[in-house]
């Protein structure tokens, strides 16, 4: 039960106190997973998020979730989408991660149905999945384009009915141990501005990913990688953070909706790209990895799109780093449309009653924000920042971190990926990895022989460090450095990259450091985004330099990593991780060797289905 | 890029002012946009919510010129010239700071809803649905709680019935259960006594303000009127039957 226990600490702390056996940080789709499983362990729970509840980047995810339910194509099973993930990810995932979540992800999206979850359907009343890129069958299960919020609210009704203790509108900016073990978080509700601290045995970390370290991004406010530079702080290992994802569809006109993304469910649909010459530019990039499953010729691209099971997959659903950079060279070589991106037609492959109950997000979305009408006109699109593959490196099985008590789930969490995500992989990811984290958090709790002791030494100097921003009379707001940070990722550390570049960015970000130690607020503490800001750039400042450095290192190219200096995907790095950590005060880098893989799952990969 | 006066409400629950600013706008701007950028420039503290700026989270609602909207999914250029443009919190919820309301109500409510419960699945253990027997429900279940039918409806609004009445966003929450395929509770009897089904007199204000479109009364609240009347007595949903019958006769 939720305790309040403010008395008991008296002076030390001035704020709230509570207390319990497992505090889940983030309320998206893994957060949410991960409390309701802790808490049917009979574990009290608290779950703890920036935003009101319901409104978490899950509810926002569009196109599906995959699993290998093989409704709609009895070939699919999870052998096959294991086989796809790891292509996708360029074999650089945590197999085990890959594995779990291929076989699991059918039950997950099967339990949500019994939670009262109503996915589209196909004729004989089952779930309907649809195709996306890089998945062999049609494989996401979906309600038209609003599939994260059927997920959220679906999550959110289990969970306030199992008795979770929800504090929303709460930021954490500490994880507290004691020794070597995690015994609570630090953090502040953002409406009174008030510190309050959390006690607990265990801690899931279930933050998402940080995609406004980017200015051109799909991403919201909440996304500044505040998990990954909690867990980084401490003491966790950070692995794949030189993968970051560019989604080939975002808008692109006008600016202010410049970034918001276009769900790939257009091209799973039909949807296709073309240059500003009229070419359908995609059979152009086949990669050689999928020659064997692609579509050579618009003749059999039109006629899987009719229905013809022998046909093969349209060049438009490659994997995203494959279309993002075709799109990237497109425009770069000239052939761009007029605001630098290329056209996505859906209007002249489906009607548009299709198109209206298969894409009702997307026509709103175009028809009131841009004045399109995309059952007639194509949309304008080009790549926008997305998803962070990089994250906190876990065990498969228990999703605990490397720090004793310390778990992550979701897009804040590294491994499962690898180099490249396919669209619809996160959903899934989200509640197979977010059930083991629950599980693994209460397992780990209820072996705790004595609950882990807070150092008020400690928190008195978190807190005092988050109300540094007002004690400064001059200085800069955040919104300025967080606008330079962004723009300068996207210069030096964007789609494309190389040496050159990131030793400037590595320069940079030390500025941008030093600037960030005078960040002003102004105003007071309650409901002041200015302030916020000013704490959430710390994380922003933490998870850009790991990017770099992660960049820097990794000497190929190979899934959303692209260094023009070595285009080429190399075999030896694909056995390593590049592995952020903290050391004293310095970030470090370094390799370590992936673990090796059975034989029967190996021969999996090359299968060509 | 020109430049255009907004008055946008700034202050808590204790008092507060409508405070003028001049923002320079280009071209595709939304309200949300505006809002930014006077955070960015002008006024660093001003508390607004929002997430997904594309219409899909329902953080951003705020009362634009008047009308209950979600400030990310309204353009500037499709507002009336000439005048200035005011933005306000919510009226029918206590204000915390500036744009931001406190709406604590709402998930409270949310909590008295008994929650779905399925009936048996078939043998393989899952259950069969058509498309068609779930549309509707879909429809309910496309609610991003914005909560502006909350903010309009005169119940709440104006007469703050909030600890009789659960208002229309979780009317159609119940409705999206009692249509449910699968559920097998029967609110019926909440319907009519705490969650005040009767005190809803079908103006519709609520439908019109829905960013997502949902047939709010129609759909769901009127439905669920003749439920309740299935098992009690409401005179104005039973006056609704009545005249149905009279103009369309063959209807059952
Ligand atoms: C527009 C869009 C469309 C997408 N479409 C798809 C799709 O169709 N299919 C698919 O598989 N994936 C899709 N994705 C990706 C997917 O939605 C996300 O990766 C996923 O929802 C992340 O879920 P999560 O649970 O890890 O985190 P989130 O849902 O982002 O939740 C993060 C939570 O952590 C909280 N939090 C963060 N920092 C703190 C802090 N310091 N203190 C307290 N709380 C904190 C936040 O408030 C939030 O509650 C899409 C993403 C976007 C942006
Ligand atoms: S129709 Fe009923 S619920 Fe809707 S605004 Fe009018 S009184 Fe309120
Ligand atoms: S029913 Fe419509 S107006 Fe009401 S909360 Fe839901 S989306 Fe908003
Ligand atoms: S910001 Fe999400 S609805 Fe406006």
């Amino acid at each position: 039960m939720k305790e309040k226990v403010s008395d008991r600490v008296g002076s030390a702390f001035g704020g709230e106190t509570y207390e319990q056996d497992v505090i889940v940080i983030g309320a998206g789709g893994a957060g949410l997973r991960a409390a309701i499983e802790a808490r049917l362990q009979g574990l009290s729970v608290g779950l703890i998020c920036k935003s009101l509840l319901g409104k978490a980047h899950t509810v926002m995810a569009e196109g599906g979730a995959a699993a290998a339910l093989a409704y709609v194509d009895n070939r699919d099973s999870w052998k096959v989408h294991f086989r796809d993930t790891l292509r996708g990810g360029k074999f650089l995932n945590n197999y085990k991660m890959a594995l779990l979540h291929a076989q699991e992800a059918p039950d997950r999206i099967k339990e949500l149905e019994a939670w009262g979850a109503l996915f589209d359907r196909t004729e004989d009343g089952r779930i309907l999945q649809r195709n996306f890129g890089g998945h062999r069958f049609p494989r996401l299960a979906h309600v038209g384009d609003r599939t994260g919020l059927e997920i959220i609210r679906t999550l959110q009704d289990k969970a306030v009915h199992l008795g979770i203790d929800v504090y929303m509108e709460c930021t954490i900016t500490k994880l507290l141990k004691d020794g070597d073990k995690i015994s609570g978080a630090l953090g502040y509700w953002r409406t009174t501005g008030e510190s309050v601290l959390f006690k607990a045995k265990a801690i899931v970390l279930a933050t998402g990913g940080f995609g406004k370290a980017y200015r051109v991004t799909s991403n919201s406010w909440e996304y500044t990688g505040d998990g990954h530079a909690l867990a980084y702080h401490a003491g966790a290992d950070l692995i794949d953070m030189e993968f970051v994802q560019f989604h080939p569809t975002g808008m692109v006109w006008p600016l202010s909706v410049k970034g918001i993304l276009v769900t790939e469910g257009v091209r799973g649909d039909g949807g296709i790209l073309k240059n500003s010459k009229g070419e359908r530019f995609m059979f152009r990039y086949i990669p050689d990895l999928y020659k064997a499953e692609t579509s050579d010729t618009e003749e059999e691209a039109n006629r899987w799109l009719a229905g013809d099971k022998s046909a093969r997959r349209p060049p438009e659903l490659l994997t995203r780093d494959v279309v993002a950079k075709a799109i990237v060279k497109e425009v770069k070589e000239g052939r761009g449309s007029p605001h630098s991106g290329v056209f996505l037609d859906i209007a002249s492959r489906r009607s548009a009653e299709d198109i209206k109950r298969k894409l009702p997000g997307m026509y709103q979305q175009f028809k009131e924000l841009a004045g399109i009408d995309i059952t007639k006109e194509p949309m304008e699109v080009a790549p926008t920042c997305h998803y962070a593959m990089g994250g906190v490196r876990v065990d498969a099985e228990t999703a605990a971190a490397t720090v004793p008590g310390l778990f992550a789930a979701g897009e804040c969490a590294g491994g499962m990926h690898g180099a490249n995500r396919l669209g619809g992989n996160s959903l899934s990811d989200l509640l197979v990895f977010g059930r083991r984290a629950g599980l693994g958090a209460a397992e780990y709790a209820k072996k705790l022989s004595s609950q882990p002791t807070v150092d008020m030494g400690e928190v008195q100097q978190a807190q005092q460090q988050m109300s540094e921003p007002f004690e400064r009379s001059r200085g800069e707001t955040a919104y300025k450095i967080i606008s330079d940070l962004q723009e300068m990722m996207e210069t030096y550390v964007g789609i494309v990259r190389e040496e050159k570049e990131l030793s400037l960015a590595v320069e940079k970000i030390q500025q941008l450091k030093k600037r960030a130690q005078n960040v002003c607020a102004t105003g007071d503490k309650a409901y002041n985004p200015g302030w916020n800001y000013a704490l959430d750039l710390t994380s922003l400042l933490t998870v850009s330099e790991a990017i770099i450095l992660a960049a820097k290192e990794r000497k190929e190219s190979r899934g959303a990593l692209t260094r023009i200096d070595y285009p080429n995907t190399e075999e030896d790095w694909g056995k390593v991780n590049v592995v952020i950590r903290k050391k004293g005060t310095e970030m470090t880098v370094a390799k370590e060797p992936l673990s090796e893989m059975p034989e029967e799952l190996k021969a999996l990969l090359q299968e060509t289905i | 890029m020109e430049k255009l006066i907004f008055k946008v409400y700034r202050g808590d629950s204790g008092k507060g002012e409508l405070k003028e600013y001049q923002i320079e706008v280009d071209e595709g701007m939304v309200v949300l946009d505006a809002i930014h950028k006077l955070q960015a420039t002008q006024a660093p503290d001003l508390a607004c919510r929002w997430n997904c700026k594309a219409g899909r989270c329902g953080s951003c609602s705020a009362e634009i010129n008047g009308f209950p909207k979600l400030m990310c999914m309204t353009r500037i250029d499709e507002l009336p010239k000439g005048n200035p443009i005011t933005v306000e919190p919510m009226k029918a919820f206590p204000i915390i700071k500036d744009l931001v309301t406190d709406v604590s109500w709402n998930y409270e409510v949310n909590k008295t809803i008994p929650p779905f419960t399925p009936k048996p699945p078939e043998p393989d253990g899952t259950w069969r649905m058509q498309q068609k027997d779930i549309d509707r429900v879909q429809e309910f279940r496309k609610c991003i709680e914005c909560f502006l039918c909350q903010d309009v409806c005169h119940v709440l609004r104006n007469h703050n019935k909030h600890s009789q009445f659960i208002g229309p966003r979780f009317l159609i929450r119940v409705a999206s259960l009692e249509m449910h395929p699968l559920d097998t509770v029967d609110r019926r009897e909440l319907l009519k006594d705490q969650f005040g089904i009767g005190f809803c007199n079908i103006t519709k204000c609520c439908t019109e303000v829905c960013p997502e479109r949902i047939t709010i009364t129609d759909n769901a609240i009127i439905p669920l009127k003749e439920r309740v009347v299935d098992r009690y007595y409401d005179p104005l949903a039973w006056l609704i039957r009545q005249l149905k019958r009279v103009f369309k006769p063959s209807a059952k």
